[in-house]
């Protein structure tokens, strides 16, 4: 296709308006986006503007009343609970929307994606509050104290557990019958369609489902600051305890001033920047594919 | 209904009796179809979609090394039959068969078949052209790695093989990586083609495999398929009344009646063609009906 879609409708009065405002509605939304990053430097422009970046990294600890701004410890803990949810949620959401389409009878199919969605729906405190009554004694059991970088991956990873499932579904769904059946002609066998045919068809929605869930892990707060212990420090073990970025906005806003607000902010920037990153990654990795 | 199946000597076609019938030759082999012998027997078929009947009481033989062509009217469920050769039916909700069909003394119908063998026998060609979303490759890699081929080598012979067979590894062998989407219609349907010569399958069933394609593109797989007479066993389903005339050893008309589809006329295709024996075959043929 070369021809845009744009030129090849002739717009009429009524469209011509319809148009002007669904482009006013569309320029709002980015413009909120844009207004956001503005704040978000605004606000951290205090400890930007006479500390530099590398405090951030370099300084001997968080105690940001003092001037020591490390976020080292809490970035760490904010990307290792995503990778970790990450590696246990992606496989099994994979392998929950192959369940759904290659293998379960289709009554069983509906009552597990109606599960799935309902799982999708459970407020995030929620999941904070089972995993630190039910999940983190459990752990506590393996290794003292129970909430820990391990607790967070866990509640995270059932978390984004239903993202990951969901979109691996409407990808699945998405794949054409006559693939289906053009691998059947060949004697393929179902795993062998599967792994031949059916997931590389699919890969990029797979891929932006990842990337969703991971967006989704990096941002949770609620959740993550009630089981995960929130002491500021590099974890060595998966049953150390640890501060997310978001969990440490959370916990000091109340009462941060001046550059820790502000030091704060920057936390917020650095959250956004990761979440511009994946979104450009998925943007790439689309192009890629739709060229593949 | 009329079925002939009479043996006559007369060959429809360029036949030279070939040195080693039956098996893998040389693509220039001409027919076998002067000694006709079944390969696929089919008796009493029907098949029904939920209520509906596709088809009814089919009765037919699939000669070794010979095309034969299914012709009529839309929706008369030719390739409903196609699909049940190769138990492609399995995979529609709803879908029943009965009666027989024997494919080398084998029960196709029978529950302990091993279905994914049987596919590897009989190789299928849709109407559009399915290449994989992978690269030329990978395409034909795919089937032979799943039906136990493990060397490199082996694989890449057979894929430069099938590849020339189809007249496509000059057009292609500088850009195998390449998407296999990113051919021609025509390109894409022949490779279809050489992915399912690589599993060395002993009949071809084609479901209108020129109708998507341009006329020139359409000429080279036709070209192609008469190539393959004599190797392969071929049933092809075609609306293309001249097509089938030029190609075919055997044709056969299918017609929709009152209770489903229901075979009119078989035999060999000259007499098919020119000296039908049931009214409707020389009205359909002649271009006064269907």
């Amino acid at each position: 296709m070369t021809l845009s879609k744009r030129n090849i409708l002739s717009l009429s009065l009524t469209d011509k308006r319809l148009a002007r405002l669904l482009g006013g509605c569309a320029l709002l939304a980015a413009l909120v986006v844009v207004l956001i990053l503005g704040f978000l430097l605004g606000e951290s422009w205090p400890v930007l503007h006479h500390a530099p970046l590398t405090h951030f990294f370099t300084d001997a600890s968080w105690h940001p009343t003092q001037h020591l701004y490390n976020v080292m410890p809490m970035l760490t803990a904010t990307l290792l609970s995503s990778l970790g949810a990450l590696l246990l949620a992606g496989p099994l959401g994979i392998a929950s929307g192959l369940f759904m389409h290659y293998y379960a009878p289709p009554r069983l199919a509906g009552v597990y994606r109606r599960l799935i969605e309902l799982l999708a729906g459970i407020p995030s405190v929620v999941y904070g509050f089972w995993g630190l009554v039910t999940l983190a004694p459990l752990v506590g059991r393996l290794h003292p104290p129970g909430v820990s970088l391990l607790t967070a991956i866990l509640v995270l990873a059932l978390m984004v557990l239903p993202t990951v499932a969901l979109i691996a579904d409407a990808a699945l769904a998405a794949i054409p019958a006559a693939y289906l059946r053009g691998a059947a002609a060949l004697g393929l066998s179902r795993w062998g369609m599967i792994a031949g045919v059916a997931l590389p068809a699919a890969r990029t929605g797979l891929v932006s489902g990842l990337l969703l869930a991971t967006g989704r892990a990096l941002g949770e707060t609620m959740a993550v600051l009630m089981v995960a212990g929130n002491a500021v420090q590099q974890p060595h073990s998966l049953f150390d305890s640890v501060r997310t970025l978001t969990a440490n906005i959370a916990l000091e806003m109340a009462y941060a001033m001046g550059d820790h607000r502000a030091a704060l902010f920057v936390s917020g920037l650095a959250l956004m920047l990761l979440v511009l990153i994946l979104v450009g990654m998925a943007d790439v990795f689309q192009r890629k594919a739709t060229y593949a | 209904m009329t079925t002939n199946t009479s043996n006559t000597s007369h060959c429809a076609d360029n036949g030279n009796p070939p040195e080693h019938a039956y098996t893998l030759g040389p693509l220039q082999v001409g027919p076998p179809c002067c000694d006709p012998e079944p390969l696929l027997r089919v008796d009493n078929l029907s098949l029904h979609y939920a209520d509906k009947i596709a088809l009814e009481n089919i009765s037919l033989a699939i000669y070794r090394g010979c095309i034969t062509a299914l012709i009529g009217p839309s929706g008369c469920g030719k390739t409903s039959f196609l699909s049940s050769l190769n138990r492609l039916t399995d995979m529609i909700p709803g879908c029943r068969v009965s009666g027989s069909i024997r494919f080398d003394g084998l029960d196709v119908r029978s529950p302990n078949l091993d279905v994914q063998h049987l596919r590897r026998d009989i190789g299928m060609i849709f109407q559009k052209p399915v290449p994989f979303p992978l690269s030329i490759r990978r395409n034909i890699e795919l089937p032979l790695r799943e039906h136990g081929m493990r060397s490199q080598a082996e694989i890449n012979d057979r894929l430069q093989e099938v590849l020339r067979d189809v007249g496509l590894w000059d057009e292609v062998r500088e850009r195998l990586e390449t998407p296999a989407q990113a051919l021609s219609g025509g390109q894409q349907q022949r490779l279809c083609i050489a992915r399912a010569l690589a599993l060395q399958p002993k009949v071809l069933l084609m479901d209108e495999p020129c109708s998507a394609l341009d006329p020139i593109a359409s000429a080279v797989v036709e070209d192609l398929i008469s190539r393959l007479q004599g190797r392969y066993t071929i049933v092809i389903v075609t609306h293309n009344l001249a097509q089938a005339r030029r190609i075919a050893n055997y044709a056969a008309l299918f017609w929709m009646q009152e209770r489903g589809g229901r075979l009119i006329e078989f035999g060999r295709c000259q007499q098919v063609f020119e000296a039908p024996a049931h009214r409707l075959t020389a009205a359909y043929v002649n271009g006064q009906r269907g």
